[in-house]
This record gives structure tokens, C-alpha cells and sequence, in this order.
């Protein structure tokens, strides 16, 4: 320590580093124990603090903002029922592998474990659902647990860490001398940057000798900032790609090469080809049971090359023939180097894999996303692609959970990663509001929009208000079916269309809802109305506009694998499967 | 198959729970857990023994190795090494039973550590096998209390499991 280091109280501590951590907001809400930190950064103007209404918005919130710039996240929230509302926003990062640092207040030091007021384990609480957390006991350890927080949070496979900080380690009576840690090394983690050179070789090998190859890549290419090499890779290769929800956008969709999402609500053409493939490159993805079905009839045909950061994610759910653990970016960029050096560039007329793309197109010609197009209600497809055409796929789009998702997914194509933002792995209905604030203040000037279902937004409306106090202009796209419809779907395909309370009966007025906030509520019924209304919403470029769409209420996703079943047993749309299929 | 797995862990609060949080989430079997400070006071040794299939305990390596609190992870069985545990065990003596305990005793070269009128604590160290013997060798009925340490373990030759 410099010998005229600066004095500093543990809340200006927090503050100070946050500032020297370049972090530009945090999303909060006071309580009794964090009174001390809310006051040192009442005191300052570098670090913004967005107020939400709910412990769930700051962390979505936060979560958001990490998704869209790829910076760390950052909330702040009191003990006690801070923390634990702010719980399903921490697992919803953590199961999407997201950095984010959450700092909870806690109980004074000296009353830790006396049922104090406001007293919860945050540390055990949160145990399950970080990739690390921490408790600072003492003012002394606040810089460097502050500096560890942040770079566990966002090296290796990126995850939320929790720092637990009693309030008398922010007296600001006791202050210390500050200064920040910048160079942290840490004994017990080490994250893999580069991947083995030998692994490297050995997967470019079964890459040139594949008949029928596909790259199947995740959220770990979105994260990992790895599009650029990706896209080479494809151009390069001539190989068909498919990408999980979490990954769509990393490679652009509207290319002729990609294949569409996979997975349980995937298209034909990828799910057909995944369970066809002779060589599967999985790309930062992790093997999800939505996206494998029935392990035992995975890719039957496949040898199977994993890139990725964590070891844990590689023949987790699936064997893997030929292992890379490393940053996907800086594992691609070696793989093309290789690639370049060995095989010679594709010359002539032949298209590359012909007889592959051959069977592709087929699978494609049956066009298994078609919908009613000429069905007198809004369908839900319709009008995700008519948000399409009124953002001219410029838009940063959230969404909560649900039959909207999936559709948004299936025909919204994101051409850029870090645009299609929304809950995979928890699934969490709440998410899309708050997460769009996050987005939105990050880049005040971009068209954000949340996608969203009746059911869902109504799990954290309360952010409305928030919009209104910063002013942002989010533009609620609500496809209202009158249902929680994944639900209902489920229950018409396997449970007798006994809709046991999938129906939301006594929906509010939503337009009535929105404009008690002091926003603009505009409803849609028709599907001549629907380009109209949201050009006139998103044309209102400092108003947040709340959109209700009333869609079709029994429309369903399709293409869909049952649980259990493989891929290449997918239900198709009623009026396809009755067509013969090649 | 049984694996035993040695770890050093940072000497941190809760870096305990986290190995035991880490076994309940994912519903791996632990048969036994034990960890005590090492030379270096910031660094524990903890050994836990766990059986499970080869991908399975494959996955179990992984998850413990990606703890943050873990600075190193052996797994024992995969070269020779040595099994240590420790038990007492607190028997009921009296009458004939006295000389028939401390007989067995000196054939499992265990010590009796406490002595009564009417008990005996015996300590006794060896392989884990070991002890179950001695605990099917005493007479039926005259355990009081078993105590056992769970295995420890160290790989034999001149390398170690350090920093
Ligand atoms: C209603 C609903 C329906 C769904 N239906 C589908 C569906 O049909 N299809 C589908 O795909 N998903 C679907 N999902 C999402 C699904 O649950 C999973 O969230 C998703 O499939 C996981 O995506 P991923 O494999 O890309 O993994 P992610 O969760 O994005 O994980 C990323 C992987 O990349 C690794 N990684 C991270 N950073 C890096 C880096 N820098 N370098 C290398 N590796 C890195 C991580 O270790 C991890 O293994 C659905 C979700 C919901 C809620
Ligand atoms: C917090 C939470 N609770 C319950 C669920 C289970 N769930 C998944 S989708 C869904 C219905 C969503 O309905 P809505 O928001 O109207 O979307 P829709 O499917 O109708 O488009 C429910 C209840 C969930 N994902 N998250
Ligand atoms: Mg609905």
C-alpha cells in the first residue's frame, strides 16, 4: 500500500471500485443495510444507479445490460427479502452462463446468525446458483473480494458471483487505506484460454474427411465474441450450420447456410440433418436436453468434436470423440490458420458436400415453419414477422418465456449476436421487461424492443415505472392469446386439452395499464391493422409504447420433439404432416 | 467403481459446503468426507471417497475442479497409493469378554486408549477393510459406539499433492 493512499469507508470503497472496475450503472434498490454504500454513491456522479421496483428487475435488469454490451452486469440490493427476490434473476444468469456481480447487503457482522432483522444466508441461499460467492467480514478484504468478484464473474465460461457485505464493513466511520488490486492472480483459477494444439488438429482432421458435417453452436459464441471466426469457419467449409436459441445471431440467419434453430421447437432441415450428420462440431453449446431429445438417438451416425471453456460442459450429457477446451474465439482462429494451411481452397464448380446440401434442400422444401397466412386473426407468426419487416431486423429484441419466445426464435432471423435476448436455460417468465431496460440504457439510442406473452409480463409489470423515471423507450410487443399458451399446448398434446388453469382469466386492460404509468398503450386486433400500429409505435422514438397484439389463442409451435423422443420424430404442423414427407 | 479424490481446497468459510452442496445438487454418492488444514494453514486436504461409473466420476473430477475454492485435484485410485482410516470403537467389557476384547485387540495391533470396569476404548488405524473386520470379529453385542474417521489417502513415490 502507497504510503498516501487515500482513507476510505468500506461504502466508498465499494463505490471507488466499481468506478475503477469502468462500471458505468448498477440497477438497486435500498434497504436498511446497504444505507451506508446508497449514501457514498449519493455523493458522486460516476456510477448511475437505475432504480427498479423490484429486486427481480435489477438483476434482469442487470443481466440484460451484461447480454447486450458483454460487459459485467451490476445490482445491488438490501438483506433479507432483497436478496432472496433477487434470487431467481442470479439463477436465471447463472444457467445462462452470464457475468454478473450482485452485491447484497447483510446483517452487521457481530448479529450474523442470530435471526437478526433482515437476516437471511445469502451465502447459502445463493450457493446453488453462482459460479462463486462471497462473504466480507472484514473492511480490509472489501477491494480484492470486490476485484476477485469481478473477474470470476466474467473470465472462463462468465457466470454471476455474489458479494455479501454486512453493514458495519461500510461504516463510514472506519475508513482504510485504498487502493485497488489490478493485477489479482488467484492460486485456484485458472481459465483455459487457448485450446490444445493437438486437439485442434485432431478435429480439423475429421472436419476435412466429413461426408455429411454440421456445426451446431450455442450461447458460447455470443459470449465468447467469437461470430467473426464462426462466420469465416462457414464460409470457409461450406458446412450447413444450426444454432440453439442461446446462439442465434452469432452466425447471421438470413444466410443461406444456416439451418435454422434446432431443437425441440427447431426447424426439419436441422433437426433432420443433426440426426443424419456423420461429423458434428459443437461450438460453445452445452447438449441441453431441449436440444439433444432422447440422448440414445443423438446424432447416431456422429463422431462428435466439443469446443468449449468448460471442461464440465464435454461429455456431461453426450460422448464426445475429440475434446477443445478454450476460448472459442481464440480456438476457432487456430482452427482456421490450420485449416488454410492444409486444405486447399475449394476451386472449380463442384459445390462443396453436394450430396449433403442435396438431402438439405429437400428437407427444407418442407417448409416447416408455413403457417395460415391468410387466417383472419393476428397469428402469433405473422406478427413476429411483421415486427421484422417494420425494424428492418435492426432491433434488440428480449423476450419473457413462453409459445411468443418460440416463435420470435423461429421468425425474427437476428443477423448480429447479442441481439436476441432472453431466458433459455431457468426459462423465467418476468424477464423480458426488465432485461429490455438493461439494454435500452446501454445503448439509449438503439430500437429495444420486449417481446412478450399475457402470462409473462405480468410477472414484473411493475417495471413500467421504472421506464417512465429513465425515460425508456422500450416498445412492448404483448401477443395475446388469452393463455399461458406453452402451458395450454402441452395440455391439449398431452394431457386430453384439459387446460387446467393455463387460461388467465381476468386480464387487465392493458393499454388502460400501460397509460396509468404515463406511457402509450395502443391494441391491435387485426391482422391489416398490425404493420400500421407498430410503425406509428416504434416512429414514437422517445415513448415507450405498449402494443397489445390479440393473437390467435390456439395456435401452436410446431415443428416440436416430444420429450423422450429423437430428432428426427419431430410433430409437424397439422397441415404439413398429412403432406408425405421425403 | 470406488474412487478416492484428494483436494486441496483454500482454507476458506464455505468452501466445505460447497463440495457437499455440489454431491446433494447433483445427486453424486459420497461414502465418506474428511478435511482438516494442511502444513499450510491456508490450504485444506480433504478426501472423499465416492463410487459411480467412469463418466460419472469423470463428471464428479470436473465439477470439484471447477470449484474456485479447489487449487488441486488428485484422484487416488488412478496410481498405487495408501488408505488410511481411523476408528474408535467403545465396547462393553466385563467378564470373560474383557480378555476375549483384548486378545483381538493385539491381533488387529490396535490399542485400547480408555479403560472401566465394564468397557474399553479401542483405537485402531489401517485400511478401511481392516476395520470392518475388527468390527465383525467383536462378540455380537458388545458395541457401544463407532466412531470412523473416513478414509485418508496419499499416492505412494516421491511426488506430492502440493502447491
Ligand atoms: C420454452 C423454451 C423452449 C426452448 N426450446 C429450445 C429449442 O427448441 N432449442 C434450443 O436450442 N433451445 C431451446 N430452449 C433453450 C434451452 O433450454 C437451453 O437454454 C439452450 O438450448 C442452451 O443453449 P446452449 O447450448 O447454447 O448453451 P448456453 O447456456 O448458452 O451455454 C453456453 C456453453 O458455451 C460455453 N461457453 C461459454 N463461453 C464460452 C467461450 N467464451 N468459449 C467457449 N465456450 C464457451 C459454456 O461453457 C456452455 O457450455 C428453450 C427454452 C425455453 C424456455
Ligand atoms: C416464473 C415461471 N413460472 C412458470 C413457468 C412455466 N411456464 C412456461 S411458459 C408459461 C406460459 C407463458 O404464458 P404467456 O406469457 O402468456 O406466453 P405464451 O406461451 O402464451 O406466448 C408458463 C406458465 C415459467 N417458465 N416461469
Ligand atoms: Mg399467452
Amino acid at each position: 500500500m502507497e504510503p498516501n493512499a487515500v482513507q476510505l469507508s468500506g461504502a466508498e470503497i465499494l463505490v471507488q471500485a466499481l468506478i475503477d472496475e469502468g462500471v458505468q450503472y448498477v440497477f438497486g434498490y435500498p434497504g436498511g443495510s446497504v444505507l451506508h454504500i446508497y449514501d457514498a454513491l449519493f455523493k458522486q456522479d460516476q456510477v448511475k444507479h437505475i432504480l427498479v421496483r423490484h429486486e427481480q428487475g435489477a438483476t434482469h435488469a442487470a443481466d440484460g445490460y451484461a447480454r447486450a454490451t458483454g460487459k459485467c452486469g451490476v445490482c445491488l440490493v438490501t438483506s433479507g427479502p432483497g436478496a432472496t427476490n433477487a434470487v431467481t434473476g442470479i439463477a436465471t444468469a447463472y444457467m445462462d452462463s452470464i457475468p454478473l456481480v450482485c452485491i447484497t447487503g447483510q446483517v452487521p457482522t457481530p448479529v450474523i446468525g442470530s435471526d437478526a432483522f433482515q437476516e437471511v444466508d445469502t451465502v447459502g441461499i445463493t450457493r446453488p446458483c453462482v459460479k462463486h460467492n462471497f462473504l466480507v467480514k472484514d473492511v480490509r478484504h472489501l477491494a480484492t473480494t470486490l476485484r476477485k468478484a469481478f473477474y470470476i464473474a466474467t473470465t472462463g465460461r462468465p457466470g454471476p458471483v455474489v458479494v455479501d457485505i454486512p453493514k458495519d464493513v461500510t461504516d463510514p466511520n472506519i475508513k482504510i487505506p485504498y487502493a485497488y488490486p489490478r493485477d489479482l492472480r488467484m492460486r485456484s483459477y485458472h481459465p483455459t484460454e487457448k485450446g490444445h494444439l493437438g486437439q485442434i488438429k485432431k478435429a480439423l482432421e475429421l472436419m476435412l474427411q466429413a461426408k455429411r458435417p454440421i456445426l451446431y453452436t450455442g450461447g458460447g459464441v455470443v459470449m465468447g465474441e467469437g461470430s467473426a471466426q464462426l462466420t469465416e469457419l462457414v464460409r470457409l467449409s461450406g458446412f450447413p450450420i444450426t444454432s440453439t436459441l442461446m446462439g442465434l445471431g452469432a452466425y447471421p440467419m438470413t444466410d443461406p447456410q444456416f439451418l435454422g434453430m434446432l431443437g425441440m421447437h427447431g426447424t426439419y432441415e436441422a433437426n433432420m440433418a443433426m440426426h443424419e450428420t456423420d461429423v458434428l462440431i459443437a461450438i460453445g453449446a452445452r447438449f441441453d436436453d431441449r436440444v439433444t431429445g432422447k440422448i440414445e438417438q443423438f446424432c447416431p451416425h456422429a463422431k462428435v468434436v466439443h469446443i468449449d471453456v468448460d471442461p464440465s460442459s464435454i461429455s456431461k450429457n453426450v460422448r464426445v470423440d475429440v475434446p477443445v477446451v478454450g476460448q472459442v474465439a481464440s480456438v476457432l482462429t487456430e482452427l482456421l490458420r490450420l485449416w488454410k494451411e492444409q486444405a486447399p481452397a475449394p476451386t472449380g464448380t463442384t459445390r462443396p458436400l453436394a450430396d449433403w446440401w442435396e438431402k438439405i434442400d429437400a428437407w427444407r422444401r418442407v417448409d416447416c415453419l408455413s403457417y395460415d397466412r391468410t387466417s383472419a386473426k393476428i397469428k402469433p407468426q405473422f406478427a413476429v414477422e411483421t415486427l421484422y419487416q417494420v425494424t428492418g431486423g435492426d432491433l434488440y429484441l428480449t423476450s419473457d418465456v413462453g409459445q411468443h419466445q418460440m416463435f420470435a426464435a423461429q421468425f425474427y432471423p437476428f443477423d448480429k449476436p447479442r441481439r436476441w435476448i432472453n431466458s433459455g436455460g431457468l426459462g423465467t417468465m418476468g424477464f423480458g421487461l426488465p432485461a429490455a431496460m438493461g439494454v435500452q440504457i446501454a445503448f439509449p439510442e438503439a430500437a429495444v424492443a420486449c417481446i412478450s406473452g399475457d402470462a409473462s409480463i405480468l410477472m414484473c409489470i411493475q417495471e413500467m415505472a421504472t421506464c417512465k423515471q429513465y425515460n425508456l423507450p422500450i416498445k412492448v410487443i404483448l401477443l395475446n392469446n388469452g393463455y399461458m399458451g406453452m402451458v395450454r399446448q402441452w395440455q391439449e398434446f398431452f394431457y386430453g386439452s384439459r387446460y387446467s388453469h393455463s387460461y388467465v382469466d381476468a386480464l387487465p386492460d392493458f393499454v388502460k395499464l400501460a397509460e396509468s404509468f404515463g406511457h402509450v398503450g395502443m391494441r391491435v386486433e387485426r391482422p391489416g391493422d398490425l404493420a400500421a400500429a407498430m410503425q406509428e409505435a416504434f416512429a414514437m422514438k422517445d415513448r415507450f409504447v405498449f402494443l397489445d397484439v390479440v393473437v390467435d389463442p390456439t395456435e401452436n409451435v410446431y415443428p416440436m420433439i416430444a420429450a423422450g423422443k429423437g430428432h428426427h420424430e419431430m410433430h409437424l404442423a397439422p397441415s404439413l404432416s398429412e403432406r408425405e414427407l421425403a | 467403481m470406488r474412487h478416492i479424490i484428494a483436494v486441496l481446497l483454500e482454507n476458506e468459510a464455505g468452501a466445505l459446503s460447497r463440495v457437499a452442496g455440489l454431491f446433494s445438487a447433483r445427486g453424486y454418492n459420497i461414502e465418506s468426507l474428511t478435511v482438516a488444514p494442511t502444513d499450510d494453514p491456508t490450504l485444506s486436504r480433504m478426501t472423499l471417497v465416492t463410487t459411480g461409473n467412469e463418466e460419472i466420476v469423470e463428471q464428479i473430477k470436473k465439477q470439484l475442479n471447477k470449484l474456485i475454492d479447489t487449487v488441486k485435484l488428485l484422484d487416488l485410485t488412478e496410481g498405487p497409493h495408501i488408505e488410511r482410516e481411523m476408528m474408535m470403537i467403545k465396547v462393553r467389557a466385563e467378564g470373560e469378554n474383557r480378555e476375549e476384547l483384548k486378545r483381538l485387540t493385539e491381533i488387529f495391533r490396535a490399542k485400547i486408549i480408555d479403560v472401566t470396569d465394564v468397557s474399553y476404548v479401542v483405537e485402531l488405524t489401517g485400511a478401511s477393510k481392516k476395520l470392518d473386520a475388527f468390527i465383525d470379529a467383536v462378540p455380537q453385542g458388545l458395541i457401544v459406539e463407532v466412531v470412523r474417521s473416513g478414509p485418508t489417502g496419499i499416492a505412494r513415490g516421491e511426488k506430492g499433492l502440493t502447491l
